[in-house]
């Protein structure tokens, strides 16, 4: 018994050893931070000059009033409403189509994830070209087809959302990646039991592929909410360009205030309700995953 | 089925039927490829025209118009490669910002390799008290956006000294990053604990059961690791604009946005600059195309 004991001893001195250098990032670029925002929140300070002056919950009740906030907070939810829906369903089809085995399936792959991997100021930089309201290669088309009067795009308010959201179609190559790997995780003996039942094309997607996909689904409609707050590169790209508030996403805001405007204390504010709605959005997707996330029996792992 | 069995049933297969239906099966199998390609080549001329078209408005010299009334999607008029030139050393130091833009991913590589790599080793493998308590907060720093801590994260760099250095673009990578030291871990979950049980009998010590075992066991998980992190650095724009005040310090990604930012945009110039940033990381993906794939597909995302 006490040789168990030091041998348990000696692996958890191993274990925390082996964990030092995230602990030490915990603490320093985490926990730390943490703190100090909250504290921060409640301050007003610019960094430069005077030292943060006490302001209580001062930041929190401006927030309600600030008209950026809310625009924001408009903005981002209409990106979020447009995208996660969209995203999931085309990523879905994508990897379907890309799972089929037939000649030549890898270089359709390879040229699909494309997208995926380029940047996201490089794809900006592309699409403010191509989506130019009027000498734009995308309105050129449109002007050739017939369409006299085509959308604006990142300058109009109303089609600069969408016009993001399209753009990040293009790249929904990196989505289907996720689906593509979970799809090959599915034994090929279910579609075997599937098919000596009868089932056809459809069933066999209805009652095999989708249930075994959820966690996959589950997984992309977490993230795709979550990335709704982490817009940032095109809109920075085009906002230098003057298109203002129709693209003030949640990020752009806060990044405005804590870092053009030097507003450190409200900007900490921000970031609390963006944590708070994260944490908020990421638990109700939990509560109510239950209901339909399946995952299969799997002894191996317990 | 029906088609097979038919002809068999009737003793005298009447030539007609079968050949016909096969025929329509054939038909049907032919049309059902014809569809699955045309879409998949719809798609990929959707993803591949704007790049051609970036490349074609990247040859153009300044006399001749990016933008035409019909869009050229192939170059075929001006080849002038001086353009990539201009941009790398003469009008943008952009061969500049890429040895910037290397000197950050390379550090990022090593530094997510060699902390996650232990970190991830630790959860997946030694058993030690708040193992799940630690797992938890694990779980819950990767879920939160890491923007939501940049105000604090700013200030503290600045406190210490390291705003307009590449520290703190680099620094943080050392202590490990939760996305990759759970997908470590679970990776390591996978293999064998016999390895383990039978290197101790053989007298290895964690470290070395580590280094010698699991280590060279995990290499997809680790591939699939650098080369996120090399995508995910080498395109970053908010660290750089945040912490770096010096254009000569910028990375590609920055410079790249800087030059939208112009009053009046050499667009030939700037689409050159936007090649000139895609292409490294468009190498990296052909060459480990494969690896990559297959990595995320062996780590997989179930719990």
């Amino acid at each position: 018994m006490a040789r168990k004991g030091l041998i348990a001893r000696k692996e958890q001195r191993a274990a925390y050893l082996f964990l030092s250098p995230w602990l030490i990032g915990l603490t320093a670029f985490w926990l730390i931070p943490i703190f100090a925002s909250l504290v921060l929140s409640l301050t007003e300070w610019h960094l430069i000059g005077r030292n943060p002056q006490w302001v209580g919950l001062q930041n929190y009740k401006d927030m309600f009033d600030d008209r950026n906030f809310w625009l924001s907070i408009r903005v981002t939810l209409k990106f979020m409403v447009l995208s996660v829906p969209l995203y999931l369903i085309c990523g879905l089809l994508l990897s379907l189509l890309l799972n089929l085995k037939m000649r030549g399936i890898n270089l359709f792959r390879t040229v699909l994830f494309l997208p995926a991997v380029l940047s996201g100021v490089a794809v900006a930089v592309l699409w403010v070209a191509l989506l130019n309201p009027d000498v734009g290669a995308v309105n050129q088309i449109l002007h050739g087809v017939g369409i006299s009067n085509p959308p604006r795009w990142l300058q109009s308010p109303t089609w600069a959302v969408p016009s993001v959201v399209l753009v990040g179609l293009w790249g929904i190559g990196g989505g289907a990646i996720i689906y593509l790997s979970g799809l090959q995780n599915i034994s090929a003996q279910l579609y075997e039991a599937a098919l000596l039942d009868g089932a056809g094309p459809w069933q066999r997607f209805r009652y095999v592929t989708l249930p075994m996909l959820t966690p996959t689904l589950l997984f992309v409609l977490l993230t795709g909410l979550i990335d709704a707050f982490q817009v940032f590169d095109i809109a920075y790209v085009l906002g230098q360009k003057g298109t203002g508030d129709s693209l003030r996403f949640y990020l752009i805001n806060l990044w405005n205030e804590g870092f053009v405007h030097h507003e450190y204390g409200y900007a900490s504010a921000l970031a609390w309700f963006m944590v708070l709605a994260a944490a908020a959005i990421i638990l109700v997707v939990f509560r109510t995953s239950g209901r339909w996330v399946y995952y299969e029996y799997d002894p191996g792992r317990a | 089925m029906k088609t097979i069995e038919r002809p068999v049933r009737t003793e005298q297969p009447p030539e007609v039927t079968p050949q016909r239906s096969v025929f329509r099966y054939r038909a049907r199998r032919v049309s059902y490829k014809v569809a699955v390609y045309t879409m998949l080549l719809i798609v990929c001329g959707v993803i591949l025209l704007p790049v051609s078209w970036m490349f074609t408005a990247a040859l153009k010299p300044d006399t001749a118009p990016v933008f035409t009334p019909t869009p050229e999607w192939f170059p075929s008029t001006f080849w002038d490669w001086h353009n990539f030139h201009r941009v790398l050393f003469e009008d943008f130091p952009f061969f500049r910002y890429m040895i910037n833009t290397m000197i950050i991913v390379i550090s990022n590589i090593l530094g997510v390799l060699i902390s996650c790599s232990l970190v991830g080793f630790a959860f997946a493998r030694l058993r030690f008290r708040g193992s799940t308590v630690l797992f938890y907060v694990l779980i819950v720093t990767m879920l939160i956006p890491w923007q939501a801590l940049m105000v604090p994260q700013f200030l503290l760099f600045v406190k210490i000294g390291w705003y307009g250095t590449y520290l703190p673009l680099i620094v943080p990578s050392f202590t490990g990053s939760a996305f990759f030291i759970f997908l470590i871990r679970q990776y390591m979950r996978t293999i064998p604990r016999d390895l383990d049980d039978a290197a101790r009998v053989d007298g290895l010590n964690t470290w070395q059961i580590f280094w010698r075992i699991i280590l060279p066991l995990s290499t997809p998980v680790l591939t699939v690791c650098a080369v996120f992190t090399f995508l995910w650095s080498w395109n970053d724009l908010l660290g750089p604009l945040i912490y770096l005040d010096n254009d000569k310090s910028f990375t590609v990604a920055l410079g790249l946005a800087n030059l939208v930012t112009l009053a009046d945009t050499p667009w030939n110039l700037t689409m050159a600059a936007n090649l000139i940033t895609i292409i490294p990381t468009v190498l990296v993906y052909f060459f480990v195309q494969k690896k990559l794939i297959g990595g995320i597909a062996s780590v997989g995302l179930k719990g």
